[in-house]
């Protein structure tokens, strides 16, 4: 027998080319087709195992459908079975030929053996051919009738496979009730949970048109349907009880002890040997105790033993699975994983990609008990092998750092690394001491005591090179050499192929100008006649800025290139809060593993059977910020794909056209009076919104008054409350913030909801309008607009 | 939900190819092997287990060189994709009795017969080795164990002792035997790989225990069994049985910090008696997985010490000293060294009399490397290496070199004294008493010494 050897792009001369060695094989199966000869099952066996196997080498066999067809009249199931690999894999292509399947796949659904009927029934329905749909309803209907179990379950995945290939034909044969009616009372555990599975996907994908599926979809999450899965969750199998936890951690409880009972049944399953079955478990653990702070916590406290175990039993691909979540919830939580530290140490054999993870955590949990042995270790990694997390290890010492621990002591390794005197190390040092100046200038006298030491000959990596340039403009006054290091810098001007290296260069020469005239003068005309003459557009605005600043007046100059600086007290965290609640929300997804959430690598139908909460899922109040802000988060979704018209103004806007943007003062808007008191649940918001069009949508802008107010979010929600306008969510840093307001007309309950959004940097507050009364809206659009201007006002 | 399952070889060839829902195009298997050949374009990085190209997610883990993958493009649990395919890559070595790509290519119609039945498109629906046996009819084309180097967990009892039947747990749990009869046999054993790191001045600054116990059952009849663990066993940091007054007393009880158990495992009377009962499932499977950072006697002390001999020579000795019982050897020894990246040449010396050993100077990552077939408990080696180097060291040696890792095997020998006290069939007959193997092993996990 040829083996399946080689793969099809890459035909070596030994690889059967296909065409002749199909051709034998058709001949071949001609003549044992019609053979009765004893023994003759197992040379057919031989043959189709030869078509097997070219099949998956990828050559194709198709043309022997016919024969394959014939030969399959058989009742050995070794054979049937190949035959049905074979045809399930080409009907597709030869919807023609595969009618001639049908009467045989038919026939064999009623045989008396339950399994070559279920095996029938998954063949039939998995041919994947539009107009044969019709032979399907028939099996289909009597296989979810069948008293064998497994005929049951084979027929619950065709009903899901016969509504991929035609939705409607499904529907219209009543499939999906056959479904839910079996889910809620089907003996055997793996028929229910393949009803769930396949409801789940037949109800959600028909949602969007049909009300009644958008109905049961939401029934799924009922109580009396929770419960019963509950109930029954020993019943099933490890990966079937993954399928019901996901469902059951979508399940909102209406009263607390309900929370208490169902975290009591699932208790043990958080001692599964089976990852996935305790990720899921934990997920429900975690989603129903999101608004009870003391219990969430001690839910955090219970799940780390198990973590652990998972990450350090199983294999890497596993264990890397799982350390992804766990490392989720350190950098959620950093201080109750905080004397587990050790855990979070890389071992030399383990891949890249998990001590990065290991890494990131080591950094999250440092306090002050655990910082100098943390720091320890990280150390002994700077003088790793492998130098991509040499580099890692470095950086994470200056986060450390950067989070006020010891500075002291750690100010001292980052010296020590400036002397150990390789270049990765020197450089990602040289970045790091750099930043630790701008958080704690107290600390410049030992720091640049040894950076003067450094060579600038010696640093190549442009990041490590602009850090040092910085340190030299910064501290000029200190370092003794520091206008002739950067005048023999600016020597070699041409050969610096780095931009940023240039502009660095530019500004520090300016800032020693300022402190050393006499000594600085000849450097500062040479950098700026090399910056006047750089292609680098960049570089040759900033030199011909200087320049000018200079010319009008040097001292004016010095206020703009070197004013005294504040040292800084946080750095941009690089991932907002709303995206990391929105991954917290798509806990044991890929999401944790990408650390993106979904919307970003995957399209909108694929986002897994349980995305319920496309829009407004689940909204609170303003002031449980977890929930508010995954709602900002999935109203940002709906907003960008459903009002593209939005963005193209704001577009226009900076270009610069001149639109106008703000609108003409309505002529006369009859007087509104709001609500000061006006009370709207959070569900009611969220329906409104859900419902109502928009019957506004605005940009103004922002006084300077106003952005310099708005430090945080909470500022704009007090001022507006003074106008009767309320919020309901807010989040978002600085410059991008978020609110949903709402507001109530004085007289009656007739509501408005806003949706603002406020960018500080250009001053812009972009809102949406939606009311009950929409004749009103312009008058209350006014009314939102005053209310804004004014704040800031002292 | 998975879309695609396919099983590649090292070299990238399609050995299992099979599409269960059409959603992702047919070129995945050629896409994903490039994405993992070339994830980082230095070779430095390998790919982790999960990514994403053009919107379709691919999972993989490695078995005995295989590549087991699924593609999706629906945003699962990246666990439960994950641990399917370590549990095909399961089913079908209990199957297949050695799981290899030979095996693999000669079965493969088996192997569509299981995959058939273990995920229905794209659901999981059964994935227990005896569930499947009823719905599974190719008989399985065994290879000749006894040609090839056996691999997985099984394997590293062969070397141990001639106590084991180093076939046994390469047969498959459907085949029959040349006798006709299968024979009833079960087997328990407790594999343990520990991690430790040291210091340069030899204290220990991280050691922790991975255990896990593995079964492998061929019993007829399915019956029950219990396996009894040691009495003083506790669980959980604060898990010291408060009643157990010895271990303040020093004896020292053993203490988990947690773990795991199989779904069969019933733990009625854990708390009381420290005992598991379970109806063990056909094939092999994990019983139960725990960790312990209490600490343990470390099987090896590694002494390392660099001495400068002038500006561009040094000279490195690692001495190695056996800390268990001598009636114990632990076998595959290997010990290794990063030099600085100035080294050029290494010399080697080893003690009078040692056999066994080899030593080398790996130019390429500048490690030297230094293997022992055996070392008896008890025993201690030296090797001295004379290092020669291309530029002058500045006294920096020991930063640029180390640390000193090694990786073993150690039959018979478990660091956590965790033991099964007893293994019980319960089956009425008398005269019924299949063989019970228990055995023990440790590895080295990461054994680490700083210098």
């Amino acid at each position: 027998m040829a083996p399946p050897a080689q793969s099809q792009r890459s035909p070596s001369p030994s690889q059967p080319s296909g065409k002749g060695e199909v051709s034998d094989l058709k001949s071949q199966l001609r003549q044992l087709a019609g053979s009765r000869a004893p023994g003759i099952d197992d040379s057919k066996r031989e043959l189709f195992k030869k078509v097997i196997s070219y099949m998956t080498v990828g050559i194709d066999v198709s043309s022997l459908f016919g024969e394959m067809v014939m030969c399959s009249a058989t009742s050995d199931i070794v054979l049937k079975k190949m035959c049905y690999l074979y045809v399930g894999n080409y009907a597709k292509v030869n919807p023609d030929l595969a009618l001639l399947t049908i009467n045989f796949l038919q026939r064999d659904c009623k045989d008396e053996d339950p399994m070559i009927r279920g095996l029938a029934l998954r063949s039939l329905c998995s041919l994947r051919v539009a107009n044969l749909v019709e032979y399907l309803v028939g099996p289909l209907g009597s296989g979810l009738k069948d008293n064998n179990n497994y005929v049951r379950t084979v027929a619950v995945m065709g009903v899901l496979k016969l509504y991929h290939i035609s939705a409607s034909t499904c529907v219209d044969a009543d499939f999906p009730a056959m479904l839910k009616h079996s889910m809620l009372n089907d003996s055997d555990a793996q028929v229910v949970a393949n009803c769930l599975s396949a409801l789940q996907e037949i109800w959600s994908s028909e949602a969007s048109s049909s009300e009644e599926a958008s109905r049961e979809r939401e029934a799924l999450l009922s109580k009396p349907v929770v419960y019963y899965f509950l109930n029954r969750i020993k019943e099933f199998s490890e990966w079937a009880q993954c399928l019901v936890l996901e469902l059951v951690g979508k399940y909102v409880p209406s009263e607390t002890s309900e929370i208490f009972d169902i975290m009591n049944l699932l208790e043990d399953r958080l001692q599964h040997a089976n990852g996935a079955v305790v990720l899921a478990t934990i997920k429900v653990f975690l989603q129903l105790t999101l608004s009870m702070t003391d219990v969430h916590q001690q839910v955090y406290e219970r799940i780390k033993a198990p973590l652990l175990t998972l990450v350090s039993s199983g294999s890497p691909e596993q264990s890397y699975a799982v350390l992804s979540h766990l490392h989720l919830l350190v950098m959620r939580a950093p201080f109750i994983f905080s004397s587990d530290y050790k855990h979070f140490y890389c071992q030399y054999n383990e891949p890249s990609y998990v001590k990065k993870l290991k890494l990131e955590m080591l950094t999250a949990v440092a306090n002050e008990s655990n910082t100098y042995e943390i720091v320890t270790e990280l150390c002994e990694y700077a003088a790793n092998v492998d130098i991509p997390i040499a580099r890692e290890s470095i950086r994470a010492v200056g986060k450390i750092a950067l989070q006020q621990y010891d500075v002291n002591a750690i100010v001292d390794r980052l010296l020590q690394f400036l002397e150990m005197e390789k270049d990765y190390v020197t450089a990602e040092a040289l970045v790091l001491v750099k930043d630790l100046l701008r958080k704690y200038p107290q600390w410049s006298q030992d720091c640049i005591a040894v950076v003067g030491n450094i060579s600038s000959k010696n640093i190549q990596e442009p990041k490590a090179k602009a850090a040092l340039i910085w340190m030299l403009g910064e501290y000029s006054q200190d370092m003794h050499d520091a206008p002739y290091i950067l005048e023999s810098l600016i020597e070699n001007w041409e050969d610096e192929h780095s931009a940023e290296v240039r502009l660095h260069l530019l500004t520090a020469v300016m800032k020693c100008f300022f402190k050393r005239p006499p000594e600085t003068q000849k450097a500062l005309g040479a950098a700026l006649a090399a910056g006047l003459a750089d292609f680098h557009q960049d570089v040759h605005d900033r030199a011909l800025f200087y320049y000018r600043l200079l010319q009008y007046n040097v001292s004016v100059a010095q206020r703009v290139v070197d004013p005294p600086k504040q040292a800084v007290s946080v750095f941009a965290d690089t991932q907002s809060s709303e995206i990391k609640d929105r991954i917290f929300d798509e806990f044991n997804s890929l999401s944790v593993v990408y650390q993106k959430p979904s919307y970003m690598f995957t399209d909108k139908e694929h986002r897994g059977p349980f995305e319920f909460s496309d829009e407004l899922g689940h909204l609170s109040i303003g002031a449980e910020s977890t929930a508010s802000s995954q709602m900002l988060s999935e109203l940002a979704i709906s907003s960008v794909t459903g009002h593209a018209s939005q963005s193209s103004l704001a577009i226009d806007d900076l270009l610069g056209l001149g639109l106008p943007v703000a609108p003409a003062p309505a002529p006369s808007p009859p007087l509104l009076k709001l609500n000061s008191k006006a009370v709207l649940d959070p569900g009611t918001f969220q329906q409104k919104w859900r419902q109502l069009p928009i019957s506004l949508s605005q940009e103004y802008s922002v006084s300077p008054r106003g952005v310099a107010a708005l430090t945080a979010p909470q500022a704009l929600l007090r001022h507006m409350q003074g106008h009767s306008i309320h919020c309901i969510a807010s989040g978002g840093q600085s410059p991008n913030y978020k609110f949903f307001f709402f507001a109530q007309k004085a007289e009656e309950s007739s509501t408005f909801l806003v949706e603002c959004i406020i960018n500080t940097s250009s001053a812009k507050a972009q809102i949406k309008i939606k009311a009950d009364d929409q004749s009103a809206s312009e008058a209350f659009s006014t009314l939102f607009q005053s209310a804004l201007s004014e704040f800031g006002l002292p | 939900m998975i879309s695609q399952f396919f099983v590649l070889s090292q070299r990238g060839d399609n050995i299992v190819f099979r599409d269960y829902r059409g959603e992702v195009q047919k070129g995945s298997a050629e896409i994903f092997f490039r994405k993992v050949k070339f994830w980082k374009e230095d070779g430095q990085e390998e790919a982790p287990p999960v990514f994403n190209v053009d919107g379709v997610n691919y999972f993989h883990v490695k078995v005995v060189g295989l590549l087991f993958v699924a593609t999706t493009r629906v945003n699962v649990s990246p666990s439960l994709v994950l641990e399917l395919l370590q549990r095909i890559a399961h089913v079908i070595k209990d199957y297949l009795g050695i799981l290899n790509e030979d095996s693999l290519r000669k079965n493969f119609v088996l192997v569509y017969e299981l995959l058939d039945e273990v995920i229905d498109f794209g659901y999981v629906q059964i994935t227990s080795t005896e569930m499947l046996k009823s719905y599974v009819f190719n008989e399985p084309i065994v290879i000749d164990a006894a040609r090839l180097q056996s691999l997985g967990p099984a394997s590293i009892f062969m070397q141990g002792g001639k106590r084991m039947p180093g076939t046994a747990v390469t047969k498959s749990v459907v085949a029959t035997e040349p006798g006709g009869r299968m024979r009833e046999e079960i087997f328990v054993d407790i594999i343990e790989k520990i991690s430790i790191t040291f210091s340069s001045s030899g204290y220990i600054l991280t050691s922790e225990i991975d255990g896990t116990i593995q079964m492998k059952s061929y019993l007829s009849g399915n019956p029950e069994i219990r396996v009894a663990l040691n009495d003083d066993l506790g669980i959980g940091k604060d898990g010291r049985p408060t009643y157990d007054y010895r271990s303040s007393s020093g004896s020292g009880a053993v203490i988990l910090d947690d773990c795991n158990f199989h779904e069969s495992v019933r733990l009625d009377s854990f708390d009381s008696e420290k005992t598991l009962s379970l109806v063990p499932p056909d094939g092999e499977f994990t019983v139960m997985n725990y960790r312990m950072t209490q600490e343990f006697k470390p099987p090896f002390r590694i002494n390392t010490l660099i001495e400068e001999a002038g500006a561009l020579k040094a000279e490195v000795i690692i001495k190695v000293r056996a800390e268990f019982s001598s009636s114990i050897t632990a076998n595959t020894i290997m010990v290794l060294m990063p030099l600085p990246k100035y080294t050029s040449r290494a010399s080697f010396e080893l003690e009078p009399g040692a056999v066994g050993q080899t030593m080398d100077f790996k130019e390429a990552n500048k490690r030297l490397e230094w293997g022992l077939k055996k070392i008896v408990g008890g025993s201690e080696h030296t090797l001295r290496a004379k290092l020669t180097f291309s530029q002058e060291s500045h006294g920096n040696i020991t930063k640029e070199s180390g640390p000193v890792s090694m990786t073993f095997t150690i039959p018979m020998y478990n660091a956590s004294r965790l033991q099964v006290k007893y293994l019980q069939i319960a089956k009425k007959s008398g005269t019924y008493n299949p063989y019970r193997w228990v055995r023990y092993v440790t590895q080295a996990n990461s054994y680490v010494a700083r210098i």
